[in-house]
């Protein structure tokens, strides 16, 4: 199973569009991806989730654990475009009170 | 070395006498031997091609350069040879940790299924490869009180195992099935947030059964959601709990909340093993289980979780995708 993420910077906002699965075998890729943001104080790091097809509890380890790095560099984490199944997982594990999730993003303003 | 060459010459220029099939033999286990005294294979062929100059004084030079040549490829063969036997070796210290690990998780976490008068309870609990993630912790002490603990540790191997020894060890250490369920929560929260790294954490419910009045009551953290069966109005409910999973904030809170079970009536407290349906994007699992458990509620507790196991493990062609764990707890 697979996943990568193409990053896009505008100033104060780094999007990452993160596609495909997020499970045991390619979390760790995704975490080394996320190890390579260079995180600093007013940053607002987007993670753009429309294309993750699936995501099981070692995807959420990789999330969880680069939010805890954000929190500590006073920077900021949205995750948005989440399927209504990712919501779910989000809100039953309490993560959805803890991080920032939308449906929308700065890449589609909504109207 | 000296040895080896001599020998090596004198079996080599047997062989090349006789052709015989002992000479052949004694040349393999001398093999073995230069094996032992960790002679390489480029070194061989090297001793080979000494051995052949001395006892031929006419090779060609071309043939020597042929040596030359294999003798330098070889090198490259011995060193991919010897990163093979590295990884297996590798391989081999994996599994024999693994399988240590799994012993002791065994032992640690042997759990026996109470049967207190009134209720009859069951559970199913089966890991998808050695070590289980998923842990499910009775108690039940004086006549009063029954607990349960399901929990589902993310991560594998050695480190998921001993997050889980902390999670059996903190349940051992509040003792009493009265404690508050949400109390119990916020304890091994603590327990499991100061000791495990940024990308482990728990997912934990926690009930807690009153013998004497029937009043269920439950916290969860970060857990997938129980299923109530109501025998009255012969109905499912979700039994929502909002909590954050155990292990990643030090001060989480948690609440609780009871229902009264009334005979006929049963709960069913599952980890996301249960409900991960990757494939089948259209399909409900809770739906399912609902389905399911609606089919066999008048079988008992374990036959339940025996069915419902049977007929997700068909679904899944019998390739479950994570640890499967059900308890099922009916007046």
């Amino acid at each position: 199973m697979n996943v990568n993420v193409q990053f896009r910077e505008d100033g104060d906002l780094l999007v990452g569009f993160i596609e495909g699965e997020i499970d045991t075998y390619s979390a760790p890729i995704l975490r080394d991806e996320l190890e390579l943001i260079r995180l600093s104080e007013g940053l607002l790091v987007e993670l753009d989730l429309s294309n993750v097809n699936y995501m099981d509890s070692t995807g959420l380890g990789v999330f969880v654990a680069f939010y805890k790095k954000i929190v500590k560099e006073n920077a900021r984490l949205k995750l948005v475009n989440l399927s209504a199944r990712l919501t779910r997982l989000f809100e039953i594990t309490g993560l959805s009170e803890l991080m920032e999730i939308e449906k929308g993003g700065a890449a589609n303003a909504s109207i | 070395m000296e040895q080896i060459r001599k020998q090596y010459k004198k079996i080599l220029s047997d062989y090349i006498g006789n052709q015989s099939e002992s000479d052949l033999y004694i040349g393999q286990n001398f093999i073995k031997r230069m094996i032992q005294k960790n002679v390489t294979p480029e070194e061989v062929i090297s001793i080979h091609k000494r051995a052949l100059e001395e006892i031929y004084d006419d090779i060609p030079d071309s043939v020597l350069h042929g040596y030359d040549f294999l003798i330098e490829v070889m090198v490259h063969f011995g060193l991919k040879v010897q990163e093979h036997q590295a990884l297996l070796a590798k391989q081999e210290e994996l599994r024999i940790e693994m399988e240590v690990a799994a012993k002791i998780q065994n032992l640690l976490l042997e759990t026996e299924v109470p049967k207190p008068r009134g209720v009859d309870i069951g559970m199913i609990s089966v890991p998808l490869r050695k070590m289980n993630g998923d842990y499910v912790h009775f108690m039940h002490d004086d006549d009063r009180f029954l607990s349960v603990a399901v929990t589902d540790v993310v991560g594998k191997g050695v480190p998921a195992a001993l997050c889980m020894s902390m999670v059996k060890y903190g349940l051992d250490t509040l003792e009493y099935a009265n404690s508050n369920p949400s109390y119990v929560l916020e304890v091994l929260n603590k327990i499991i947030e100061k000791s495990v790294d940024d990308s482990m954490f728990v997912s934990l419910c926690y009930a807690r059964y009153n013998l004497k009045t029937n009043v269920f009551t439950w916290s969860s953290a970060g857990h997938e959601p129980s299923l109530y069966y109501q025998a009255a109005t012969e109905s499912f409910h979700d039994l929502e709990a909002k909590g954050l999973l155990l292990g990643i904030l030090p001060e989480t809170k948690y609440t609780q909340q009871d229902i009264e079970l009334n005979d006929g009536d049963f709960v069913i407290i599952m980890t996301d093993g249960v409900t991960d349906f990757r494939e089948k994007e259209e399909f409900d699992p809770r739906e399912k289980i609902k389905e399911l458990a609606n089919s066999y509620r008048h079988l008992s507790a374990q036959a339940m979780c025996e069915e419902i196991y049977k007929e997700l493990q068909r679904l899944h062609n019998f390739k479950l995708v994570d640890d499967f764990s059900v308890v099922v707890i009916k007046k």
